[in-house]
């Protein structure tokens, strides 16, 4: 990208026309999510910045929207909902996920393209599709409002990220590797556990933690099929912009910024690792 | 290896060595189906057959058989063009099944239910109700159709009849006519009048605002793509964490920083009311319209344009460029006439990630769409906690599906979708 | 081994789940949640657990859903709700359907102090046999006092009239009650207002009398939002649920008025599921929660009327601000001068045609 020495004067205005605007576009993706961090400490209830604020008068700020949210007993089991049923989505359709992976990444397998078509349909599907489907059919079997109902369609909703992760991981996978030990005696249980799940490892905790939060960010499917006593995070917050808009909704934003980075960070970190193990230069 | 060669050869325990291969690969392909059988089971329950199920609904009309069931068939012979109202049989039967529907109190389900068809059905239906309760058909003086009539006088109708035989059967059609703005009268299907045209327009509306996003998420995303696709390693690795991070980030947290943003008392109007470009009275209305909504989903929804088009950029060969500028072309025609052609595929699978997207969202709009800015996601939410009419929710996200499928099918052909690709 | 840890963790959630319910009844309460539940929570609840102290009253926030979600449980012949708040309309339909249960007011509810039976004391309020009222409630007009110079808004044509009062107002995005208001405004009587409705001209005619405002229209759908716009500045006048004028007013003293000219009177009360779990502690709760003394205790709490006449004598002062409420009360006779009654029959016919209507009204621009 650098500019080449013999570039023309065009070129290089051009150059930095294209520099400015690549720094605007980043301006557009990143300011949103920043501009929300000093918001969420105002001291006035409004989602806009005071004069005290601009002036950096310590009174403008204040932490009072962290104290409510901490001390609501209904965002405490927003979070507490949240996290239940992100953990045992993510438990079964890490579980589930991978095991499809490893089977569909068997050289020949019957009808792979109609297979894997379905089991990701519910990452292509419109949410609202699907929740009016899972709404109709949970109604039927009894599992609205319940926490099942919500974990077993977040499990659902989740598993495309799992199998699309885990496959990435084995398209790189070299099963000579798996044949030389099976050529040196080592029998398939212990070559499964020695050779296949340390190279996969990581594909499937970065899968995990796509399905994490997946089913932490999703809001459409559990406000169809879920009930109060499902009420997540990202419910409370949507219910609170629709009807009594706080800055407490702010602070809550904030402290899921925080979380996102930790998570981001762990998924890109193993990805480069994976990328190294494996041998593939990283981009 | 020739073919005769294998057969020959023999493993330790005397099997042909094919026959043995032929075997093991069985086993293989046997193991490989197991390990999917859990999940691909899991999904069609807790998926596929809820989304069928929806399909189903979406044309089902059982209630009428099983509310009216003597009058079902008997009313189904009848014929609406004959000009009569139906037969004496067909009014007994209702006043039979009627009398026990209005005892079970199911009779005003169906009246709710073909109110749909036209307005005050469910009160001629909670009116017949409530006299069939208490009218005892054994003590009739007159016939059963003088004694229908009498309780109201739109039973001797034959237009009340002829809503009634249209939606007798096991299935309907009327959902779907009301999804595209149709409806039935004495000529057959007709559209509706203007003043009750919602659903097309929404459709058309929910397809221009997802295509210019679409758009805009191509205008934004491709000089980001490029520059992190040209930039050294260590850089761009640094960069795309910039793009990653909205990825990662809530949705609602970025739904409600738009809000902060473009509201009428937001951040973005203080700061222009501040440096003086506008009025207190002249604050621009970003919010709660067409604009917010495509302002919040085009944010949202650009690093799945970016994600795409960067791994299609990474395998493009800076040496084709090189190679066209030594032989004299412009940077710009080089770009043109080289490098842009092998992007075209990754602005096809983004574009169409987005815009699939897109026609789906339903939170986002919700939120800051106002009434123009609601696409056709918000009605099939209205519909299911709203209004109650779960047949036309139903219907019209069975056409939200059909419009996805076409297009997955395409995005199929254009990139495959084994080649998806997260982050 | 996976499998073994997710088999023993799902059945730990179902234990958990489980176990909380026990020793006690559990009756789950369906209603609004935020003021509004407190409200029932301080009158209602609390000193019902006083005296029973086997019963514990489990409040469930989602009666914005309460219709969809009952149809959904009797789909799946599971209810587990016991008691469900609900305005008058969705009564009148669940009634109908047979999803609630249809109730003898005399023999159920307690009679007035002075012996009046139930049905004589809610006498038009009693709506549908499922129907148990609580409370009345109105819709009607709240302005920002410091934006409409010194003539404050007094009657149902300002709303209308863009010349004198500029700038935009908030109505609820919802053909019930715009229809009606704007057929006042454009000169028909409030006790007309129904039959010309009636009519498909009518109809043309209220959609007339809205396009004149259309532009200066910022729709609400929840309770809270025309509150927020008030104190926002967004608009300069909105239609609003008198309890959150009242809340706006004097609880957060905000520079907004209100006018009861033409307000909208609505019904609020419970209904019981058909099938609630538990039948029997719930007819013994209602005799309590609606006797004359409770439904005037919760006029302490929130500023609407009791739907009980015996009640309205009782009706005291806020329980924390210590105000006299009765002026406050929509009912009070005083601020009923000009009010209309929320016709229930005509819009369980008409709701879905003329809610078509207005959203393809909406769309056009």
């Amino acid at each position: 990208m650098a500019l080449p020495l013999h570039a023309t004067t065009g070129e290089r205005v051009w150059h930095y026309t294209f520099l400015t605007i690549c720094v605007l576009i980043f301006g557009f993706l990143i300011i949103p999510i920043l501009v929300i961090i000093p918001l969420s400490f105002n001291a006035q209830p409004y989602f806009s910045f005071t004069p005290e604020m601009v002036a950096f008068d310590p009174a403008g700020y204040s932490t009072k929207w962290y104290e409510s949210f901490f001390n609501d007993s209904n965002w405490q089991a927003a979070v507490r909902n949240s996290l239940v049923i992100a953990l045992f989505s993510t438990i079964i359709s890490t579980f589930l996920g991978t095991l499809a992976a490893l089977g569909l990444s068997q050289k020949d397998f019957p009808f792979k393209t109609t297979i894997m078509g379905i089991l990701i349909s519910p990452m292509i599907v419109p949410l609202i599709i699907s929740a009016t489907g899972m709404f109709f059919f949970y109604a039927k079997i009894n599992l609205l409002g319940t926490h099942i109902g919500v974990i077993l369609a977040h499990a659902a909703l989740a598993t495309p990220f799992v199998v699309i992760t885990v496959t990435a991981t084995l398209t790189g996978f070299d099963h000579s590797l798996t044949r030389a030990a099976a050529n040196l005696g080592s029998s398939p249980t212990n070559t499964f556990f020695r050779i296949t799940v340390p190279l996969i490892t990581p594909g499937v905790i970065s899968g995990a933690l796509f399905a994490f939060i997946t089913s932490f960010d999703e809001v459409v499917v559990v406000l169809f099929i879920g009930s109060v006593n499902q009420r997540t995070i990202p419910w409370a917050m949507f219910s609170g912009i629709r009807e009594e808009i706080s800055p407490t909704i702010l602070a809550v934003a904030t402290l899921l910024i925080t979380f996102s980075i930790i998570l981001l960070f762990m998924v890109e970190l193993l990805r480069r690792r994976n990328e190294r193990l494996r041998g593939i230069t990283p981009h | 290896m020739s073919q005769s060669d294998t057969s020959t050869l023999k493993t330790a325990d005397g099997i042909s060595l094919k026959l043995s291969l032929q075997r093991s690969l069985r086993r293989k392909k046997r193991n490989a189906l197991l390990l999917v059988a859990p999940l691909f089971l899991f999904i069609l329950i807790t998926f596929i057959i809820p989304i069928a199920y929806m399909l189903v609904r979406s044309v089902d009309n059982q209630i009428f058989a099983e509310i009216l069931p003597t009058t079902a068939p008997l009313l189904a012979k009848w014929d609406p063009l004959s000009g009569n109202t139906p037969d004496e049989e067909v009014f007994k039967a209702f006043i039979t099944d009627g009398k026990v529907a209005a005892q079970a109190k199911t009779i005003n389900r169906l009246g709710k239910r073909l109110n749909y068809e036209k307005s005050g059905i469910s009160s001629l239906f909670r009116k017949t109700g409530r006299n069939l309760r208490k009218l005892e058909p054994e003590k009739l003086t007159t016939s059963y159709k003088e004694a229908l009539i009498k309780i109201d006088k739109k039973w001797g109708q034959v237009d009340t009849w002829e809503i009634l035989h249209r939606e007798s059967g096991k299935y309907t059609k009327s959902y779907f006519l009301s999804a595209v703005d149709m409806k039935y009268d004495a000529n057959g299907m007709q559209w509706k009048d203007d003043d009750s045209r919602i659903y097309l327009n929404l459709f058309k509306r929910t397809l221009w605002l997802s295509f210019l996003i679409t758009f805009l998420t191509v205008l934004l995303g491709y000089p980001i793509a490029y520059l992190l696709a040209t930039l050294k390693t260590s850089t761009s690795n640094l960069l795309i964490i910039l793009v990653l991070l909205p990825f990662w980030t809530s949705l609602l947290v970025r739904t409600s920083s738009w809000i902060a943003l473009l509201q009428k008392e937001g951040v973005i109007n203080d700061f222009l009311f501040a440096i003086g470009l506008i009025t207190d009275e002249g604050r621009l209305a970003m919010i709660h319209n067409q604009t917010g909504t495509v302002i919040a989903m085009t944010h949202i929804l650009l690093p799945f344009m970016i994600l795409p088009l960067f791994s299609v950029m990474k395998t493009i060969n800076p040496s084709y460029v090189r190679a066209a500028r030594s032989m004299g072309a412009t940077s710009f025609t080089a770009f043109r006439r080289v490098y842009f052609p092998n992007t075209i595929a990754g602005i096809g699978a983004g574009g169409i990630l987005v815009f699939i997207l897109s026609i789906g969202y339903y939170i986002t709009p919700a939120l800051v769409g106002g009434t123009q800015g609601t696409l056709i996601s918000n009605f099939i939410a209205y519909h299911i906690s709203g209004s109650l009419n779960w047949g036309l929710a139903a219907a019209l996200g069975t056409i939200l599906l059909l419009l996805v499928v076409a297009l997955y099918i395409l995005y199929d052909k254009i990139v495959g979708i084994d080649n998806m690709k997260l982050g | 081994m996976k499998t073994f840890i997710q088999c023993s963790l799902a059945t730990a959630i179902l234990a958990a789940s489980v176990s909380t319910a026990q020793a006690e009844t559990e009756m789950v309460v369906v209603s609004w949640g935020g003021a509004y539940t407190k409200s029932q929570t301080k009158a209602y609840h609390e000193p019902y657990m006083k005296m029973n102290p086997d019963v514990k009253i489990v409040n469930d926030d989602s009666a914005a859903e309460g219709a969809s979600k009952l149809r959904a449980q009797a789909e799946a012949g599971k209810i587990s709700w016991d008691l469900v708040d609900v305005v008058p309309d969705d009564a009148v339909a669940l009634c109908d359907e047979g999803l609630a249960i249809e109730i003898d007011h005399d023999k159920l509810l307690a009679p007035a102090p002075d012996g009046t039976l139930p049905s004589v004391d809610f006498g038009d309020a009693l709506v549908s046999p499922c129907f148990i009222p609580q409370i009345v409630y109105s819709t009607t007009i709240g302005f920002r006092t410091d934006k409409v110079g010194s003539t404050p808004p007094t009657s149902i044509n300002d709303v209308f009239d863009t010349k004198k009062y500029p700038g935009k107002r908030a109505l609820q995005k919802n053909p019930v009650g715009n229809l009606e208001w704007a057929l006042m405004a454009d000169g028909v009587a409030g006790k007309d207002v129904y039959e010309v409705l009636g009519t498909d001209e009518g109809v043309k005619r209220a959609f007339k009398k809205l396009d004149t405002i259309k532009k200066d229209v910022v729709w609400w759908t929840k309770g809270a939002q025309p509150g927020q716009l008030l104190a926002d500045g967004e608009v300069v006048m909105a239609s609003a649920y008198n309890g959150r004028l009242f809340s706006a007013i004097v609880e957060n003293k905000q520079p907004v008025g209100m006018m009861w000219d033409a307000q909208l009177f609505e019904l609020d009360g419970w209904i019981i599921p058909k099938g609630a779990p538990h039948l029997e502690e719930v007819y013994k709760y209602l005799k309590f929660a609606t006797d004359t003394q409770r439904l005037a205790d919760q006029a302490k709490y929130i500023s609407y009327g009791p739907a009980r006449k015996s009640s309205a004598a009782l009706v005291g002062k806020h329980a924390e601000l210590g105000i006299d409420m009765a002026p406050h009360m929509p009912t009070n006779p005083v601020n009923a001068k000009n009010t209309l009654f929320k016709d229930i029959n005509f819009w369980a016919d008409r709701k879905e045609e003329l809610a078509e209507k207005f959203e393809a009204w909406l769309a056009k621009s």
